[in-house]
């Protein structure tokens, strides 16, 4: 107890320390929180993305001349870390805006704190729907599609299929759940006919694929719809292929298109699976022509869709900023609703009514290419087509 | 039928896995006493290496070669390990060396991505086991056959290891009497060394042989760790046999248990640990533990009740800690508000752990429920902040009240896992009553009011609740009720001898130890404004156990300083340095290095040698007591 005192001057001494280094005063300041030691293999392309877009920015004279400064903070995958990481990006670094997340329940955290601190926040990466609808906020705004938008996006091709019986495997949270829920729905509508014979739901990361391969495959669905990613996706598929579990059925899939989910499967990836994802080596675009030249010179490395969402996200919060002329959340509200910006895909608008960008996908086949697994017929679907009607979307999303 | 001889043989193929690392864990457990937190890090390594050798060497000797190869690389550096790190730390406080490996862990953990890189790694097949077997129509992978038949070969070597060989006798005398094996001469140093090698190889060798069915990755160790654990305890431990019935018994219930609840595996492990633990106290296989008969080793350094010097001095320490606000921003008095929370919660683990000597790996249950009470309370029934705050805490009261009387039946690890199991099951009914709790996403907007809202009102509050919960702790360590909890800690059988009920003690302990987390879990709802089952998670409950041993766990309050200096390194380090847990890891094993009885275990140490200026013999008298634990 007696020496209480000196740890505690200790702590903060070294804390304080820390802030020591805060950037020049007429710099514009984002704050940016992701989960880079939790999950290197999205945060790592993810972070050169949002470098190279600093860089950018910067050399064509900053934010309306001042120099843009993003503080990059981990958040270890812990909602409660993230909002720690907030609040010193807020109360001591002096950030004009929150931008960043990856996991949903993060997102939702630093959304509810945005909401409580009146702070602008962007989230970059979360897919959940809550964030901009059932629990959306004025402060909140969210680049990637959602979850609503990638499941419409996917049913459009897999109402096309002949399939009648599906299963379904997903891991048991929060994501898996709506992906599979919001699927199912949409899927029903289009196509009343169909049964859904089994689902299945192993832990996040900790699938024991084999069973769950064995008894998919017991249902015998004629189409399989897979939600599950990263390592649990490479030993589904690995049990997946040895058991003959996608011989002879269609499978669709989320984000295995992604460059960094389907590159880890090599030689293994299944054929055929119909995807969202990221198909950078057959994208012909101008836009998207510049953003890979200037990747590939800076970082010697082809990008991963971490690499656009990073890179996207500080493009619009430079976008932002440069329209609101100011630091003041409201203002920054105000220019954000219904702003237009480019992107690599295309240019994407920020909606006025539920702050969802359109930032679209790519959707596509999976195909084997050299030993390599890569997406073929792919086609850019656009956002805003994917959402639903202003009626249903200001029913989902509570009054500001 | 073909269908559930498959599912069978699967559920078969995923014990084989699940075996290998749980019989290394169970071999080291059972005789160096090391709860091996890096066993899962040692599992980890061996996948890397091997996927690494497997790429250069190529044909079937190649795969094979490398992934023994590999299996052995790292249990040499499990050999390492050992001799600088644990051997210096086997006489310190029990759960000390948890600390050493949670430390390595975390080192572990950050290393892999610096030398391996972020992305995940897909290993090559095993050659001549690519494909699958035709069975009535089922494939079976013929690599799942090869792991099914190789987990009885490995039993087999095992056995004939324990019961054929010296080495084996040796073994199996130290896992039931290894003070008795010391007393009878053996080297107690290279018998530890070589079972850690030997178990460090088989969790290499389980990694390794993931290869060709799993991706490696950074996470794998953290995946398996607790898993492994459970199998242990569930077969017993110390008990390879029990080891390999408890993996294929939860193996096979969760391949079954899918077919008719598709969301069980999530929890399956810990609801069998639980009912196998209620059933069996020792597990399945395992023996009950021989009454321990180490002279207690605090009776070296009796606790005392402060000295008004010393309360003056502590109560200056907590007038400047209150002087903050005066000169430290928002974001500091947020941080301070948070380590204030996390010393009531390590106060109340310290409490159990040191004054009733039960330690809980489960204690952010408690924690969290208090949170979840909060939430619930403030949500739902929009009752105003002082209520919540005063009758959230009731939730962990409760959750302590129901489990604690299951878990004090039990002792030592057996007690630890119980808790473990039932904090695992708590989590789970956050995570998937989602209209309730709003599962991973968690009860939002648990804002406090507008009188605690500012930073440095919620500060003072959460320092004077955390000033009045260390108080009200260390005045129950010096009263009749700390004397006779402490009497069940020291000796249990004198303890009943004399009259007291041991367990309604240990019970009672137990309940003020919950509720006392659940405040610090309603304050902390309050400063995060909002809930996630995290706030009852595993590594909430580890966090805890690393303050409590980090303060020292023989002292009365260590835990404050603990808690302090564990969770402000931990916040700057996070905001200064994305390889936070290198360098926490590295610093954690540093203190176990340097500080073997805790920091303030430690500075108790010194002031009184120092104390004692001519001290006849008493660091030599220190030491034999020591050892005899």
């Amino acid at each position: 107890m007696r020496a209480k005192n000196y740890f505690v001057g200790a702590a903060f001494a070294l804390l304080a320390g820390g802030m020591a280094h805060s950037a020049m005063a007429q710099d514009i300041k984002i704050g940016e929180i992701n989960s880079y030691s939790l999950l290197p293999a999205f945060t790592e392309p993810y972070r050169k993305g949002w470098q190279l877009a600093v860089e950018e920015v910067n050399a064509a004279g900053g934010i309306n001349g001042k120099k843009l400064v993003v503080i990059s903070k981990d958040d270890g995958g812990k909602p409660a870390d993230a909002q720690t990481a907030a609040n010193e990006l807020v109360s001591s670094e002096g950030v004009a805006m929150l931008t960043g997340t990856f996991l949903s329940n993060i997102g939702l955290a630093v959304s509810d704190f945005a909401n409580q601190k009146k702070v602008f926040f962007l989230a970059a990466e979360p897919l959940t729907d809550a964030i901009t609808w059932s629990k959306g906020n004025k402060y909140t705004f969210r680049l990637r599609p959602s979850n609503y938008m990638q499941a419409a996006m996917l049913v459009e091709a897999a109402s096309k299929l002949p399939a009648k019986r599906w299963a379904t495997i997903a891991p048991n949270y929060e994501y898996g759940q709506s992906a599979v829920a919001v699927f199912k729905k949409l899927m029903s509508e289009k196509r009343p006919d169909i049964q859904w014979v089994d689902e299945q739901w192993p832990p996040q990361g900790k699938i024991d694929a084999g069973p769950v391969v064995q008894a998919v495959a017991a249902a015998n669905p004629e189409a399989i719809l897979n939600v599950t990613f990263g390592a649990d996706l490479v030993k589904l598929v690995r049990e997946g292929n040895t058991r003959g579990l996608f011989k002879g059925r269609e499978v669709v899939s989320f984000l295995t298109g992604e460059p960094e989910y389907l590159d880890p499967l090599k030689d293994e990836t299944p054929e055929g699976w119909i995807v969202t994802g990221y198909p950078w080596y057959s994208i012909k675009t101008p836009e998207h022509d510049a953003f890979l030249k200037a990747y590939q010179a800076k970082y010697n490395d082809y990008p991963r869709l971490g690499s656009i969402v990073g890179y996207q996200t500080i493009k619009s919060a430079a976008a932002i900023l440069a329209k609101a002329g100011s630091s003041d959340p409201e203002k920054l509200i105000a220019a954000a609703e219904g702003l237009s910006v480019p992107s690599p895909f295309g240019e994407i608008t920020f909606r006025k009514i539920d702050h969802q960008s359109t930032l679209g996908a790519f959707v596509g086949k999976t195909a084997l290419k050299d030993g390599k697994g890569v997406m073929v017929d792919s086609s850019y679907k656009k956002g805003a087509d994917y959402l639903p009607g202003d009626a249903e979307v200001e029913k989902l999303r509570p009054k500001d | 039928m073909a269908f559930y001889v498959v599912q069978f043989l699967t559920g078969l193929a995923s014990a084989a896995s699940l075996f290998l690392v749980a019989s290394g864990l169970s071999i080291i457990f059972g005789v160096t006493r090391i709860v091996n937190f890096a066993h899962g890090a040692f599992y980890m390594i061996g996948a890397y290496i091997a996927f690494t050798l497997t790429e250069r060497l190529s044909g079937a000797f190649g795969f094979w070669g490398s992934i023994v190869l590999a299996a052995i690389a790292v249990a040499l550096i499990g050999v390492l390990v050992e001799m600088v790190l644990l051997r210096r730390i086997y006489h310190a406080p029990e759960l000390f060396q948890l600390l050493a490996t949670f430390g390595l862990t975390l080192m572990v953990e950050d290393l892999v991505v610096l030398i391996w890189g972020p992305d995940d790694l897909v290993g090559r097949r095993a050659p001549g086991f690519r494909g699958a077997i035709d069975f009535f129509g089922q494939n079976i992978p013929s690599y799942d056959l090869f792991l099914i038949g190789l987990s009885p070969v490995v039993l087999g070597i095992l056995w004939l290891l324990f019961q054929r060989t010296r080495w084996g006798v040796l073994v199996r005398a130290a896992t039931q009497d290894r003070d008795m094996v010391a007393a009878l001469g053996v080297n107690q140093k290279w018998l530890f060394t070589s079972v850690f090698a030997v178990g460090v190889f088989l969790a290499a060798l389980g990694g390794a042989l993931q290869i060709p069915r799993d991706a490696v990755h950074h996470a794998m160790d953290l995946r398996i760790i607790v898993e492994v654990f459970v199998v242990v305890v569930i077969g017993g431990l110390g008990s390879i046999v029990g080891a390999f019935v408890a993996a294929v018994l939860v193996s096979e219930l969760n391949a079954f248990g899918i077919l008719i609840f598709p969301k069980i595996s999530i929890i399956l492990v810990f609801l069998v640990m639980a009912v196998v633990l209620i059933v069996r106290p020792w597990g399945l296989f395992g023996k009950p533990e021989a009454p321990a008969r180490k002279t207690p080793g605090l009776t070296v350094n009796p606790w005392r009740p402060l000295t008004s010097n010393e309360r003056l001095a502590a109560l200056a320490a907590l007038v400047i800690a209150a002087t903050l606000p005066l000169f430290a921003g928002n974001y500091l008095l947020t941080v301070g508000s948070e380590i204030a929370i996390f010393v009531i919660f390590a106060v109340s683990l310290h409490f159990l752990m040191s004054v009733g000597g039960l330690a809980s790996f489960g204690h952010a249950a408690y924690f969290g429920l208090g949170a979840y009470g909060v939430a619930f309370l403030a949500k739902m029934a929009g009752l105003p902040m002082i209520v919540c705050l005063l009758l959230g805490p009731l939730l962990g009261c409760m959750g302590a009240a129901v489990f604690g009387f299951f878990a004090v039946q039990l002792s030592g690890v057996y007690f630890a896992m119980l808790t473990l199991a039932f904090a695992q099951i708590v989590w789970s009914i956050a995570f998937q009553w989602v209209s309730v709790t709003g599962g991973d996403n968690g009860i939002l907007g648990v804002w406090p009011e507008k009188w605690a809202a500012s930073p440095s009102n919620f500060y003072w509050l959460a320092l004077g609740v955390a000033a009045l919960v260390t108080v009200a702790l260390r005045a129950m360590v010096f009263s009749p009720f700390g004397y006779a909890l402490r009497a069940t800690r020291d000796s249990l059988l004198r303890t009943e001898a004399i009259g007291i009920n041991a367990k309604r003690i240990q019970w009672t302990a137990f309940v003020i130890a919950g509720t006392t987390a659940g405040i610090g879990g309603a304050l902390f709802a309050y400063l995060k404004g909002s809930v996630f089952p995290d706030n009852l998670g595993i590594s909430l409950s580890v966090d805890a156990l690393v303050m409590v041993l980090l303060g020292g766990v023989e002292t009365v309050s260590g835990a404050v300083i603990g808690a302090i200096v564990y969770k402000a390194l931990n916040i700057w380090l996070v905001s200064q340095t994305d390889l936070s847990k290198l360098v926490l890891g590295g610093f954690i094993m540093l203190i176990v290095v340097v500080f073997p009885k805790g920091i303030v275990g430690m500075l108790e140490m010194l002031a009184q040698r120092r104390k004692k200026a001519s001290p006849p013999g008493s660091p030599l008298l220190a030491k034999p007591i020591e050892s005899a634990e």
